[in-house]
């Protein structure tokens, strides 16, 4: 079963690759969806490149809003951030409620067309679901666990290094995981902006009414979406196995 | 939970005694709102709907005693929020504030804008949207300390709706450009409205429909779970405008072929595509959850009803669905939240609803445009967030009774 798993993304993997890089190549599986001679595989640019820059926008994103999100949560979660714990809470529930396509339209007339709103909305959206789970995961810490780390003499920086942060890991990474495949589909509509990526594949399908293209734009970020998702959840699972947990224990849903 | 909070506000005090305690959170705030009144143009005042504006600070948006009123209410407010700590009072001057700020930037446009000029725009600017973060801030910041129950919170909402909807009707905003972006379009803007909630309700509706029994069955069979949970999943992380495209084709072919999907309505551009990607979206969290609900009734209580004589049936819809209840119910407000936000792309593909005016305002880099777009998407996305949150919370409480 699992070898079986393995090879299954090591075959997506590699489809995935070889149509990003040779493209051409697949233009047979293509033709009957387009019609009146429209060319089958998007020829306005290098879906290479768009994939690369998709990517690194997300990569970037993400990055930025673990960072923040999870010093975030460890601040409110000691005692001199305390007090902006019931805001921080009420405000990771209200900010879900936004749509990134609002976000990303608000975005725009501030900082003008391009790269920028995406890396705007992207990053205030994977916040949440970092956030989120960095609360879940320092509160889901025994306070038997803390009192033993405390009775060996630890202080409470050791004690959060040494004890709170890689307990609460596994489900810090799975908030991460859940930003970065949000952030993967939000920056598709990114391109409506004209942000360079993948979305930029689809909305030129739309346009010119070429299925082919939707389906392209669509398949990649798709593959890109489920291959991270794999991969990312095979390093919480070893994460977990270090400390002694059951696999799987972080779960994905957002509540 | 509890006794760590008690136990920090406990040495915050004995170690704060001599000075009047300051509320860090609340002085945070009063800086924001300091540097917004200060440092920041209330208003933009463009004079046509594309020219470039020029900033209004409050002093110069309205006339000298009004502003200097409103500016007193302003400081009094950042001083409440640094040094008093009574939830409800907080609460209070947010709220009074957000009652100062809000009509005030509708004046402030009247005011403004010269006589008789139609082209004029003013539109609220970096202070007000700071001003307006702030209040909202605090008063989210007393609500959570005051842990409302389901009622209150419900009734918190038809409160600020009311409020809401008086400032439109007594016309107090109508100089505003958002407004008049509005009078330009009062139809059309209605008829999306409808449009948009049609297409997050009615896939809502028919991912419950085929949601619960595919739960429940995957509750009993666990093959069959583990296949449509993986299948859903990657469902889900197909990006939203493709997901919208791909239906096209085979919709498009559909229409083409059978004249009594085209006489439906059905084609492949439009609302169908968009209706079934949704619906497609929503399952997951639907499915999900009616799975765990059921997964989380505890085997006691099922071995009880099974020894009260209640049937395989009986003991589903009798024991097992009113105890996972809550947990479903979790599921659609997810699925809810997510299909209002995200109905938004299907005016991409000429589905209509809301997002009809982001797309039109992002091309026409009109903001305002925008947000008439937006702001409605965002406030129908947070109501129905609460609205559900509070029936969560009535159908816990029902299920813990009669536990």
């Amino acid at each position: 079963m699992r070898a079986q798993a393995v090879l299954l993304r090591a075959a997506a993997l590699l489809l995935l690759v070889a149509f990003v890089a040779r493209p051409q190549l697949f233009a047979f599986a293509f033709e009957p969806l387009t019609a009146n001679n429209a060319s089958a595989i998007y020829d306005q640019g290098s879906l290479l490149a768009l994939t690369l820059s998709h990517l690194r926008t997300v990569f970037l994103a993400t990055l930025a809003s673990s960072v923040l999100a999870v010093t975030l949560g460890v601040f409110v979660t000691r005692p001199f951030g305390q007090e902006f714990l019931p805001l921080s809470r009420s405000l990771v529930n209200i900010g879900q409620t936004f749509p990134p396509v609002a976000v990303l339209a608000i975005a725009v007339p501030l900082v003008g067309f391009g790269e920028k709103p995406t890396f705007i909305a992207l990053f205030l959206y994977g916040l949440l679901p970092i956030f989120e789970n960095t609360l879940t995961g320092l509160a889901d810490v025994e306070p038997q666990t803390l009192e033993a780390a405390k009775g060996m003499g630890m202080n409470a920086r050791q004690r959060l290094i040494q004890v709170e942060l890689p307990l609460a890991l596994p489900v810090i990474l799975a908030g991460i995981r859940l930003s970065v495949i949000i952030s993967l589909g939000t920056a598709t509509i990114g391109s409506t902006v004209a942000a360079k990526g993948l979305g930029e594949v689809i909305i030129a399908g739309l346009q010119s009414n070429n299925v082919a293209f939707i389906l392209q734009g669509g398949l990649v970020v798709a593959l890109l979406a489920v291959l991270i998702h794999g991969g990312l959840a095979a390093v919480e699972r070893a994460v977990a196995r270090r400390l002694g947990r059951p696999a799987g224990a972080a779960t994905s849903q957002p509540s | 939970m509890n006794t760590i909070s008690s136990r920090t506000t406990a040495s915050g005090m004995t170690s704060l005694r001599s000075i009047p305690s300051l509320d860090r959170l609340g002085s945070v705030l009063a800086l924001l709102i300091g540097v917004a009144l200060l440092a920041a143009p209330f208003i933009t005042y463009r004079a046509n709907r594309i020219v470039a504006g020029e900033g209004r600070m409050l002093a110069d948006a309205l006339p000298s005693k009004p502003a200097v009123a409103v500016i007193a209410v302003v400081l009094a407010i950042a001083f409440c929020a640094a040094f008093v700590r009574k939830p409800l009072v907080r609460l209070g001057a947010a709220a009074l504030g957000l009652a100062a700020i809000l009509p005030a930037a509708g004046w402030s446009a009247s005011f403004v804008t010269p006589d008789g000029n139609a082209f004029a725009r003013v539109s609220p600017s970096t202070g007000f949207w700071l001003l307006a973060l702030a209040f909202a801030l605090l008063a989210a910041d007393a609500l959570a300390r005051l842990r409302l129950g389901p009622w209150a919170r419900l009734l918190a909402l038809a409160v600020a709706a009311g409020a809401v909807a008086l400032l439109l009707a007594s016309g107090a905003w109508d100089d505003l450009s958002l407004l008049k972006e509005y009078a330009n379009r009062a139809d059309s803007f209605w008829r999306e409205a409808r449009r948009h909630l049609w297409l997050a309700l009615g896939s809502m509706a028919a991912a419950c429909l085929v949601g619960l029994p595919l739960g429940i069955l995957g509750h009993r069979i666990r093959a069959m779970r583990i296949a449509v949970l993986q299948g859903l999943t990657i469902v889900q992380t197909i990006p939203s405008i493709a997901l919208f495209g791909i239906l096209i084709a085979p919709l498009g072919f559909l229409a083409a072929q059978v004249p009594l999907a085209a006489a439906l309505g059905i084609h492949g551009i439009g609302a169908a595509p968009a209706f079934i990607a949704l619906f497609l979206y929503s399952l997951l969290p639907v499915v999900a959850n009616t799975v765990t609900g059921l997964d989380q009734v505890p085997a006691a209580v099922i071995d009880a009803a099974r020894g009260m004589g209640l049937s395989r049936r009986q003991r589903l819809v009798q024991v097992e669905l009113p105890l996972a209840f809550p947990v479903i119910l979790a599921g659609i407000r997810i699925a809810l939240v997510q299909n209002l936000g995200l109905a938004t792309i299907a005016a991409l593909i000429g589905g209509g609803g809301f997002g009809t005016f982001v797309f039109q305002g992002i091309g026409q880099t009109a903001i305002d445009l925008v947000l008439l777009g937006a702001i409605p998407t965002v406030a129908l996305s947070f109501a129905a967030a609460i609205v559900l949150d509070a029936i969560i919370d009535l159908t816990q409480r029902g299920a813990h009774d009669r536990h």
